[in-house]
């Protein structure tokens, strides 16, 4: 199996989706040149017709791949950072997300959207933001966040597949990660959770690059005889609500991290998920590991301090422990 | 042709400027570049970190348009805006401990570089968000309207800003209200790798000003005086309540778009012949050869700003870093 990071997961998956379909282009600021790899050296495979670089647009080329879906094709619409879905909002949240069902099931929106979001290091409040709960009370968009190349690829597959709109997130601090990755037709379902860790004591759900982070504590807590679960849901809508229950079934007790903000954040829908259905198999309180409530600021040290990390869901896990 | 009359009124700003105004402009340009150049060396060397984005080689537009304001007068600007906050007056070393990150800073470690903000000095903030400032300046004016104050707003905006729609929203607005705004388009044909002409059906950028009823010119970002002049008329028209004007400053920047841009997307012989047109080179010829300025006297101001600079450098080193307990201040008024 060939070792891929992340970004050339991303490579790889868009060019065998865009080999196997013709219908499939892409569309978003600067793909052409790639600058930030993901989509570099697609031009000289695919051609301008299918690697079409638009002009810094974020409300006229996000409508306009919701339009070319319904006539057709299926995009892969690039929005760099996640943040600057906020001036597509309209698009994503008015048109794609509602289309089908206000037409009654007629309108066709294949559409993947991909963009970087989450706090990379000094990128200040307006490009670090994790966006992906802005989504969460929209019904009729999916929403993906992989933590892994493997799973990147997998799971950006099935998204391009996907007969719905889809966005995956793609956390910028997970650039350098490489891992093996399945060649050929690695396809990960959407709404399919992956224990990436199994243990008995404690259930860490952990979104995007929490995963890493709550691999590592778990590690950590290992040698002290400390057994944690680790379980990435991988995408939000759908949500594997399932797998999350059945491990909290086993283990009686939830930590939830996510990088998002605190309130109203992925970690919050869980939680409340979590307190709902299984509140009877629960021995110690939901808890949540979260981004502060304030915009992500650029002090690198008061980035860190705002950003959840592997020291916060450590004392969480250790507090819901009673350790 | 806006572009012969602009001619004009650089050469009668050459000629009717006290030399004392004309080294000041000089200064401020060499003051940008000084400060740019330090940037980048501080970037390498790690003390700046995260998003970064120099405006070396478009000094003339940020100081031939805001020489033209006064005081009391707005600024709004983008992502590259270290050369409009220090041609606004801001003190260098704030402005460097804002890119460390320091509590000293400029918006006290909070915003970074892609996000200098000084109330007193009425720069009112850099937008990462490509159009995101135009509605913002837009609505400076309407404030200013609403009060019936003598102040004008000066927004600068990249060529990567006009196919957005926020650009054509916030021109019309500002047309149909008459609202005192110079929005100041700063072309220097690419928004990241993409070539302004392969972004914008119309690549003469000035003329979006016509369906908005508003003056529009395109003038020689590469030449102060020439942005000082077409800044001159459209603040006169802004402040007498005639409405907005567009100027289009066309431009160069003379590194990549951040500091981890490779640059792979134009030639080396395409800059060469840009910085042979170097704004500070520019001036500096005028200076000498049309008004005797002796090259000592520029030569002291270039010597007297690098003071500035290392102090800038030294102040921001030694500066502290924002407390961690102070984190949650300031997301709400009264906090
Ligand atoms: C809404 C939005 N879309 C995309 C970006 C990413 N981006 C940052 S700068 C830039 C290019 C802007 O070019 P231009 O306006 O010409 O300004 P310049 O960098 O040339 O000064 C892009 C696409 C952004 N910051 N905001
Ligand atoms: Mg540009």
């Amino acid at each position: 199996m060939p070792q891929l990071n992340f970004i050339q997961a991303i490579n790889t998956a868009l060019a065998e989706e865009m080999e196997r379909d013709p219908l499939t282009f892409l569309m978003g600021e600067d793909v052409v040149l790639g600058a930030f790899g993901a989509t570099k050296g697609l031009i000289d495979k695919f051609g301008d017709k299918r690697v079409r670089n638009t002009p810094i647009s974020e409300a006229g080329f996000v409508g306009a791949a919701v339009g070319a879906a319904m006539a057709g094709t299926r995009p892969i619409c690039e929005v760099e950072f996640a943040s600057f879905f906020y001036c597509a909002f309209d698009q994503v949240c008015n048109q794609a997300a509602k289309l089908r069902y206000m037409s009654g099931g007629q309108a066709r929106l294949p559409i993947t959207f991909r963009a970087v979001f989450g706090a990379m290091g000094g990128a200040a409040a307006q490009h670090s933001e994790t966006v992906y709960a802005q989504f969460l009370s929209v019904p009729g968009l999916k929403l993906v966040v992989p933590s892994g190349p493997s799973d990147m690829k997998g799971l950006l597959k099935s998204a391009i597949r996907d007969d719905n709109p889809v966005i995956v997130f793609e956390h910028g601090a997970l650039g350098r990660l490489k891992e093996e990755v399945p060649a050929g037709d690695h396809l990960v379902p959407l709404g399919k959770a992956a224990i990436k860790r199994a243990g008995d004591d404690v259930t860490v759900v952990a979104i995007g690059a929490m995963v890493p982070k709550a691999m590592k504590v778990a590690d950590k807590l290992a040698k002290d005889k400390v057994s944690v679960e680790v379980l990435d849901p991988r995408t939000l809508i759908p949500l594997d609500e399932e797998a999350i229950l059945s491990s909290v079934g086993k283990t009686n007790r939830i930590v939830i991290a996510d990088e998002g903000h605190l309130r109203g954040g992925a970690a919050a829908d869980i939680a409340a998920i979590v307190a709902e259905k299984a509140f009877d198999s629960l021995d110690a309180p939901v808890k949540r590991v979260a981004s502060l409530d304030v915009p992500i600021p650029f002090s690198p040290p008061l980035e860190r301090a705002a950003v959840a990390d592997e020291a916060r869901i450590e004392a969480a896990i250790r507090e819901v422990l009673g350790s | 042709m806006a572009l012969e009359r602009d001619k004009h009124t650089a050469q009668r700003a050459l000629l009717t400027l006290h030399e004392a105004q004309l080294l000041e402009l000089y200064r401020r340009m060499v003051l940008i570049r000084q400060f740019e150049e330090k940037t980048a060396e501080m970037y390498a060397r790690g003390k700046i970190t995260g998003f970064c984005h120099l405006y070396a080689g478009e000094e003339a537009v940020a100081v031939g348009a805001i020489y033209a304001l006064y005081d009391k007068d707005y600024v709004v600007s983008t992502y590259r805006e270290h050369g409009h906050c220090l041609a606004k007056g801001a003190d260098p070393k704030v402005v460097m401990a804002e890119l460390f990150g320091k509590v000293t800073g400029i918006s006290k470690g909070r915003g970074g570089s892609m996000h200098l903000f000084d109330q007193d000095l009425r720069f009112m903030g850099g937008y990462a968000i490509v159009g995101g400032g135009l509605p913002i300046a837009t609505g400076l004016g309407l404030s200013v309207q609403y009060n019936e104050g003598p102040e004008v707003v000066c927004c600068f905006f990249g060529d990567g800003a006009l196919p957005q729609g926020a650009f054509h929203e916030s021109l019309n607005m500002a047309s149909l209200w008459k609202l005192p705004v110079v929005f100041v388009c700063e072309n220097n044909f690419y928004g990241m790798g993409t070539l302004v002409q392969n972004a914008i059906c119309q690549e003469e950028l000035y003329r979006f000003a016509q369906p908005y009823k508003m003056p529009g010119v395109r003038v020689d970002g590469m030449d102060v005086l020439e942005v000082y002049g077409a800044t001159m008329e459209a603040v006169a028209r802004a402040r007498e309540g005639d409405g907005p004007s567009l100027i289009e400053a066309v431009t160069y920047r003379f590194r990549g778009h951040s500091m981890s841009d490779p640059v792979e997307y134009r030639s080396k012989r395409e800059e060469r012949i840009w910085q042979e047109r170097d704004p500070i080179k520019n001036l500096r010829r005028k200076l000498t050869v049309e008004r005797h300025v002796a090259e000592g006297r520029l030569g002291e101001i270039e010597a007297e700003v690098a003071r500035q600079i290392d102090d800038a450098v030294k102040f921001a080193d030694e500066s502290p870093e924002p407390s961690v307990e102070e984190l949650g201040k300031g997301v709400y008024a009264g906090s």
